[in-house]
């Protein structure tokens, strides 16, 4: 599959706008779901993904055929959330960050006050739940999280995604971890 | 709860695929007996399934077409240049090709004034160029926009364009053109039209490059 889509880098090069649309054919779901899972809702994620696509189109000539696309391409989608998260942060309350605990703490004390502990929560209710909760991760914590359990990636490549050193991604991950399990604990 | 901190660490480099054998050992071990520990690793490993099993969000059918819709169309000058790019010689072929046609037409339509290649003694009636009687042209013969009557001799080349080879005012065709009164001893070329004029002038160009 690496093969067929380094071949259609290679049209697109060229100039081939139609080898363009298998491209995002091939990868529409996967970044849709990403930006969805970073946005939080389905408008804002449908207009990001897309412009993902068209900025990796614009930028298809500073694209190394030796590296992989696919990173390359999460690369775009998740800086373009972060700006979009960035941009609306004032009114965003749960984004605000405490100085020197990385984020994490005022998450964690913020008690989750629509449920009581143990509440039965099941099937598609739950999986909201749990989504929510995700979501309501800050930004760093929570594009690593998805990054590696929803789309699978290594932490090498998270890494080379964020652009940020390996041992930052191994922090952030174990934090987020911790964090969900503190907000999941009682489900 | 400071073990805790200690074997917390522990179960993430665990998760992340970063113990050794020894460590994992170690990592078991105090877990077996250690349930303060036991619970918070089970808890972790939950939180990931649970994880994994949020919602499958389905994609909006009209994205790609959204995408493909809104690509900037200027691209297709850098397409055309990438072309290039990648085909200097056939771009170059393709320019000189272009530049040609340019010339061939800019001498076609130049004029439809009579045109007579430079040779002394020819005497000219109207449209009609006429070699006399006695005379000899030394060199070629281009007539053009006008017809030719050849009395004399021509030692070169005769080439008519868009005209005719006349005797005495009567039309000659070409079969019979050696047996006219008048003698040619050099090749007689008749281009009537365009496609021809095309042709004999690359001809003539290729004939220039060669002969160089
Ligand atoms: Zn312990």
């Amino acid at each position: 599959m690496d093969e067929m889509i380094r071949e259609k880098i290679k049209q697109v090069k060229k100039g081939d706008q139609s080898s363009f649309e298998d491209i995002v054919i091939y990868f529409q779901n996967r970044i849709y779901q990403h930006c969805y899972r970073m946005l939080g809702n389905a408008h804002e994620a449908e207009d990001v993904a897309q412009e993902a696509f068209i900025r990796a189109y614009t930028n298809i000539d500073s694209f190394d055929n030796r590296r992989k696309f696919s990173t390359w391409l999460y690369r775009i989608a998740t800086n373009l959330t972060i700006d979009r998260i960035r941009k609306r942060k004032p009114d965003y309350f749960l984004d605000a960050e405490m100085k020197g605990t990385d984020g994490l703490d005022m998450y964690t004390r913020l008690p989750s006050q629509d449920r009581s502990p143990g509440e039965e929560v099941e099937g598609l209710e739950l999986q909201r739940f749990i989504h929510q909760e995700i979501a309501e991760l800050p930004p760093k914590y929570r594009s690593i999280i998805m990054l590696r359990y929803l789309e699978e990636f290594s932490l090498k490549e998270i890494s080379d995604i964020l652009n940020i050193p390996l041992g930052t991604v191994k922090t952030r991950i174990h934090r987020g971890r911790e964090a969900l399990r503190k907000k999941l604990r009682h489900v | 709860m400071d073990c805790n901190r200690e074997y917390a660490q522990l179960m993430h480099q665990y998760l992340d695929g970063d113990l050794n054998q020894r460590e994992e050992a170690i990592l078991r071990l105090h877990l077996e007996g250690c349930e303060v520990c036991q619970k918070h690793f089970h808890e972790l490993k939950r939180t990931l399934t649970f994880i994994q099993s949020t919602e499958h969000i389905s994609v909006p059918e009209s994205l790609s077409s959204k995408v493909m819709q809104n690509l900037p169309t200027e691209k297709k000058q850098v397409k055309y240049k990438r072309w290039f790019k990648a085909h200097p010689v056939l771009t170059a072929a393709a320019i000189f090709f272009v530049l040609m046609i340019g010339s061939v037409f800019s001498s076609w339509s130049q004029d439809s004034q009579l045109v007579v290649s430079k040779q002394e003694n020819l005497v000219i009636e109207g449209d009609t160029v006429i070699v006399p009687e006695g005379i000899t042209v030394p060199g070629d013969l281009l007539v053009k926009n006008g017809d030719l009557m050849v009395k004399g001799t021509i030692e070169g080349d005769v080439t008519i364009v868009n005209g005719e080879l006349l005797e005495d005012g009567n039309m000659l065709d070409e079969e019979s053109f050696t047996a006219s009164v008048g003698e040619v001893n050099g090749e007689f070329n008749h281009v009537d039209q365009f496609f021809e004029w095309i042709w004999y002038t690359f001809k003539n160009l290729f004939k220039g490059i060669f002969t160089f």
